[in-house]
């Protein structure tokens, strides 16, 4: 067993990366002592050998200011291992991240957000390695079954979650509800009946910004996709996934309409903006700012919206803003979470590259990076990860909102879709809808993009 | 690598390709033969040939091969790309964008160029006043789209101000077609007339001054040797600008890109394949719609090819 | 920052017609208005990017006006920010470029001169491909030519020469049909008496080409080495596709690009990230605009 399996990695290092040069025989290790030998949270590392002078490079989206936190989590995996990680954050990784793979240019790890385009580097491509075994028991062990279901393409698994955020979340200001006596909205029907009571004042309850560049519109989407799992539940949603149900399905329409009712309501929208075509042209990380200025009640956004609030703004329940779990129709029926995350790609496997991405999927890790995080803005849905690490009440919120017995967590769904809809059709046309074309014609039009 | 290393790099690779064409033109300078002149061509020409035939014509090609497969270059498909190009009702909306950009760009921005290069030759203010033309070409894509968003925005946009201002009311300038269109150009040309200035002012020193000093003796001035002397002088030039920009207007993606992300109806050819390549990962759809840009071109080169005939000794 | 012609119009008008001092007037009006259109969007950039977060998000640049309020804050964000100093990014953009404006402009004046003096089997098709190839996007050639880059070794971690190499070779690639289209054209506007005398006088052309003609295009040299220069200096994605992927040579735009953060949230920067970036093509126009000089051609056409 253990012969084939290092003449076949063997072989492949001939035939992926020549020049390579570790002629051992162990397809994992790359020999020597490990420097990490005898070092807590070292581990899981010490197998591989010394991999001193080694680097691995890792491609991503994120970029500065966020990576500071990053490039601080590896540290611990340098101590133990002796390789260095060269980090390189573009955010025209995705695009790039095709052109590279087809010209064979490729990093030694990709952080992948979105499963789509994994599922579209593996089976157009095939450049991505199937995930080690290492990585593979490490989340079994710290994550749940749907999110290794996430990153497996074909039910083969290649690519271990990373991080993750919170998508349900409806932006406030406590103050504001205090002040007023608003409660926060336990079920769709209490968050209709407190929009109107809000618009009752003279105050447009809700904002929103759906314009992103090129990706202008997931806001969008992200507002059907919550819609739908309260409405239809997570098994519609599945199906509407996978094309089970046409895109077009009543059901949606019953999930757009319900976003309509308040997206497309001129007493609603858009609270300190201006009409309801302005959600179309404002940008989304100016979409929640008018609730600062009490112009604005709600604006439903991920969690990583608290990076968009201005220097000196304090996130908390009880400060200038906050967030609340964005309610579902019928409470008994459990919590429907959206949520999304990056995944770990690997291109081969080299010792330092598994050693890498085994220690990314660990435990060690996720509490490495949520303590190398002071300000805040990451969560990992690593169970393994310890909630007196995170700092920043919003992550708590979000880790405690992953956690919750009673959720039922879907990915976004505009990230699992084939590109064609999840990356063009589904934002262009949700766009299109808030600028005044119907429902039916919105949702015909992008059933009919969908890839045959 | 460190500041120094890097500045030795460039160095060492001018002083290489310096060196390398010296060498060259040295060794062929003494042949006066009839083979030796089509030996000094070949000198003249191969780095060009070398490059280009590598960096773009075996791309073009394999572009046109990609157009006939599968969105992933599995499978052929034959002209499925093309069919789904013209059934798709979008793409009428698309080309008609494309025609109002490749139309309107190219004139307005030669136009605007060619007047003020006129105006300011020879004023005492010439190089400021050129500096200040030229500055939109110097601002990269990324200051010029928030530049624009100072103008076109809803609620800080300067255009929105004016309008209240004067009592027209507030717009949601990018939202209504085509009107949206037109603004977008606006920005393009803006950048485009920086260009056309500079080659254009470049052009209308060369005009040899005998003849201007003669036409001005003539009595000839102002809008006259503009009409009869300065134009018909650098009117190669202006062809050369006018082909130039409509070229690059119709491989220009990053306005639409940035400003509207092709929604509201504003998407151009270029776009739609860009988007199409390394968004929806359809290669195959996206490679048809940079052929039918190709296309396009045609005309233009044909254009070029009779006006060089028309010229050539 | 004014153009106003007006003392020009005091300097020429003695020695002109009361009807061209009228054309002068509106000539300069129009130059103004021109210049003022053109510059009145860069200088709300220019105001925006010394205002606070806040206020940028919330009111017009022109506010400043009634409502004045300043601050460095921007810039000293973008000149200090991640541990890659922005000196770094300066000198990439130096290296990057200085080469890949001399190399393609001497290769494309080369090849101008032989389709403009030089006579050879099927010039004017070769010449029609190559103005043609002006239509390929960049965007269509990333995959092929950065898999040519990977298998001759160009690209990758361990690139020779840092992997400047690819970003040298592809802005060479993409600059050289509108070069040659341009150059060959100021070309032929050289009277071909002047070539064909010295061809008698017993110059071959190699001479010529070093000695005559490069000298004469020294304008248009110019004219098209600033807005290499420009292009150059101020594209992303070139660096983005054929850089390697290290930020080790990445280029300034490339820092630029990330400047607004990972959800965008702190855009507001770009606008001094862009002044910041913007001074050094303006430094090489002003400077190369003395080449842009009257007679050079006119004088030789007289001897």
């Amino acid at each position: 067993m253990a012969l084939t399996a290092a003449f076949v990695s063997a072989g492949m290092v001939l035939a992926g990366c020549g020049g390579s040069d570790d002629g051992g025989s162990d397809s994992k290790s790359a020999g020597g002592t490990s420097p990490g030998e005898g070092k807590a949270g070292c581990e899981q590392l010490t197998q591989f050998g010394d991999l001193t002078g080694k680097k691995v490079h890792v491609y991503t989206t994120i970029v500065a200011p966020e990576d500071q936190s990053q490039k601080d989590s590896y540290k611990l995996f340098t101590t133990c291992t002796g390789a260095t990680v060269e980090y390189e954050g573009s955010k025209e990784m995705e695009a790039q991240i095709l052109v590279r793979a087809q010209s064979g240019n490729l990093p030694d790890i990709a952080y992948l957000p979105q499963p789509g385009l994994l599922n579209t580097l593996v089976t157009q491509t095939s450049t991505v390695k199937e995930a080690p075994k290492t990585v593979s028991d490490n989340v079994d062990k710290w994550w749940g079954e749907d999110w290794k279901g996430y990153g497996s393409v074909d039910g083969k698994f290649y690519a271990a979650p990373l991080g993750a955020n919170v998508k349900s979340f409806v932006w406030y200001s406590p103050k504001m509800f205090a002040d007023n006596g608003w409660k926060v909205p336990q079920t769709w029907d209490e968050l209709m009946a407190l929009s109107d009571q809000i618009a009752a004042k003279g105050i447009k309850p809700w904002c929103a910004g759906a314009e992103s560049g090129e990706a202008t519109g997931w806001p969008l989407t992200d507002w059907l996709e919550d819609a739908l799992l309260r409405t239809a539940g997570a098994d519609t949603y599945d199906q509407w996934i996978k094309h089970d149900i046409p895109f077009n399905d009543p059901k949606i329409a019953e999930a757009l309409d319900k976003v309509g009712a308040i997206l497309k309501n001129d007493k609603y929208v858009n609270g300190g903006i201006g009409d309801v075509k302005s959600i179309a042209t404002t940008a989304f990380q100016q979409g929640g700012l008018p609730i600062l200025d009490g112009k604005c009640a709600m604006h439903r956004q991920a969690s990583f919206y608290a990076a968009n609030w201005p220097k000196g703004t304090t996130v908390a329940e009880d400060g200038q803003v906050f967030a609340f779990y964005l309610p579902t129709v019928d409470p008994s029926k459990g919590k429907p979470v959206e949520g999304g995350g990056e995944f770990v790609a690997a291109f081969n496997d080299k010792p330092e590259t598994v050693a890498f991405q085994t220690y990314l999927s660990s435990d060690v890790w996720a509490n490495e990076k949520a303590k190398a995080t002071p300000g805040g803005g990451w969560v990992s849905a690593n169970k393994g990860l310890d909630p007196n690490n995170l700092v920043s009440p919003i992550d708590k919120l979000s880790a405690t909102t992953l956690a919750d017995p009673e959720a039922v967590f879907r990915f976004d769904a505009s990230d699992l879709m084939p590109a064609e809809v999840g990356t063009n059709s589904f934002w262009k046309q949700m766009v299109a809808w808030i600028t005044g074309q119907d429902t039916k014609k919105t949702l015909d039009n992008i059933e009919s993009s969908w890839p045959s | 690598m460190s500041l120094g290393e890097k500045l030795l790099q460039a160095v060492i690779i001018i002083a290489l390709f310096f060196a390398v064409v010296g060498v060259i033109l040295v060794l062929t300078s003494k042949l006066r033969s009839r083979l030796g002149e089509l030996i000094q061509s070949a000198a003249f020409l191969l780095p060009t040939i070398l490059l280009l035939g590598v960096g773009l014509l075996y791309p073009a090609i394999s572009t046109v091969r990609l157009s006939f497969r599968n969105n992933f270059d599995k499978l052929w498909i034959g002209f499925d790309n093309y069919k789904t190009i013209f059934t798709d009702s979008d793409l009428v909306r698309v080309l008609i964008n494309t025609a109002l950009w490749v139309i309107i760009t190219p004139i307005v921005a030669t136009f605007v160029g060619l007047i003020y290069a006129v105006l300011v030759d020879r004023s005492r203010f010439e190089k400021t006043a050129k500096a200040l033309i030229f500055l939109p070409m110097a601002i990269s894509l990324v200051g010029a789209s928030i530049i624009w968003k100072f103008v076109y925005d809803d609620n800080t946009g300067i255009l929105n101000a004016i309008t209240d201002t004067f009592g027209l009311g507030r717009h949601h300038w990018l939202l209504s077609s085509p009107g949206n269109t037109l603004l977008l150009i606006v920005i393009f040309v803006w950048v485009q007339a920086g260009f056309a200035t500079v080659v254009l002012s470049a052009s209308i020193k060369a005009i040899p001054t005998d003849i201007v000093e003669a036409a001005k003796l003539d009595g000839v001035s102002g809008v006259r040797m503009f009409r009869y002397i300065t134009v018909p002088s650098i009117r190669p030039t202006l062809i050369v600008v006018l082909t130039a920009i409509t070229i690059t207007t119709l491989k220009v993606f990053d306005i639409v890109r940035t400003v509207t992300g092709g929604n509201f109806k504003t998407s151009v050819l270029a776009y739609e394949f860009y988007v199409q390549s390394f968004r929806s990962a359809n290669r195959g759809l996206g490679a048809a719609l940079a052929v039918l840009i190709f296309v396009l071109v045609l005309p233009v080169v044909i254009y070029n090819v009779t006006q060089m005939r028309k010229v050539a000794r | 920052m004014t153009v106003i012609d007006a003392p020009l119009e005091k300097l020429e008008a003695a020695s002109e017609t009361s009807r061209n001092e009228l054309s002068n007037r509106w000539a300069s009006m129009g130059a103004l208005i021109i210049a003022v259109l053109w510059t009145v969007p860069t200088a709300g950039l220019l105001v925006t990017s010394f205002r606070p977060e806040d206020d940028i998000n919330s009111s017009g640049w022109w506010n400043v006006i009634t409502h004045p309020s300043f601050t460095f804050d921007n810039y000293k964000a973008v000149l200090g920010g991640s541990q890659y100093s922005l000196t770094d990014f300066f000198v990439n953009s130096f290296v990057i470029t200085i080469p890949a404006v001399i190399i393609p402009i001497s290769i494309a004046t080369m090849a101008a001169y032989a389709f403009a003096w030089m006579s050879f089997p099927l010039k004017n098709t070769l010449f029609i491909l190559i103005f043609a190839l002006q239509i390929v996007p960049i965007q269509v050639t990333m995959i092929p030519l950065l898999k040519l880059y990977v298998d001759l070794g160009l690209a990758g971690n361990d690139a020779p020469g840092g992997g400047f190499y690819t970003i040298w070779l592809s802005h060479s690639v993409f600059a050289l049909p509108l070069a040659i289209y341009l150059l060959h054209n100021f070309m032929m506007e050289i009277p071909g008496e002047l070539v064909e005398s010295a061809r008698v006088d017993g110059a071959g052309h190699v001479q010529i080409f070093m000695r005559l003609i490069v000298p004469l295009m020294v304008p248009a040299i110019a004219a098209f080495a600033i807005l290499q220069f420009l292009w150059v200096w101020n594209d992303l994605l070139v660096a983005l596709v054929f850089g390697g992927g290290s930020l080790d040579i990445s280029p300034l735009t490339v820092a630029l690009a990330n400047l607004s953060g990972t959800r965008g949230a702190d855009w507001y920067l770009l606008s001094a990230g862009a002044f910041v970036s913007l001074v050094v093509p303006l430094a090489v126009f002003l400077g190369l605009q003395r080449f842009f000089v009257r007679g050079l051609l006119a004088g030789s056409v007289k001897g």
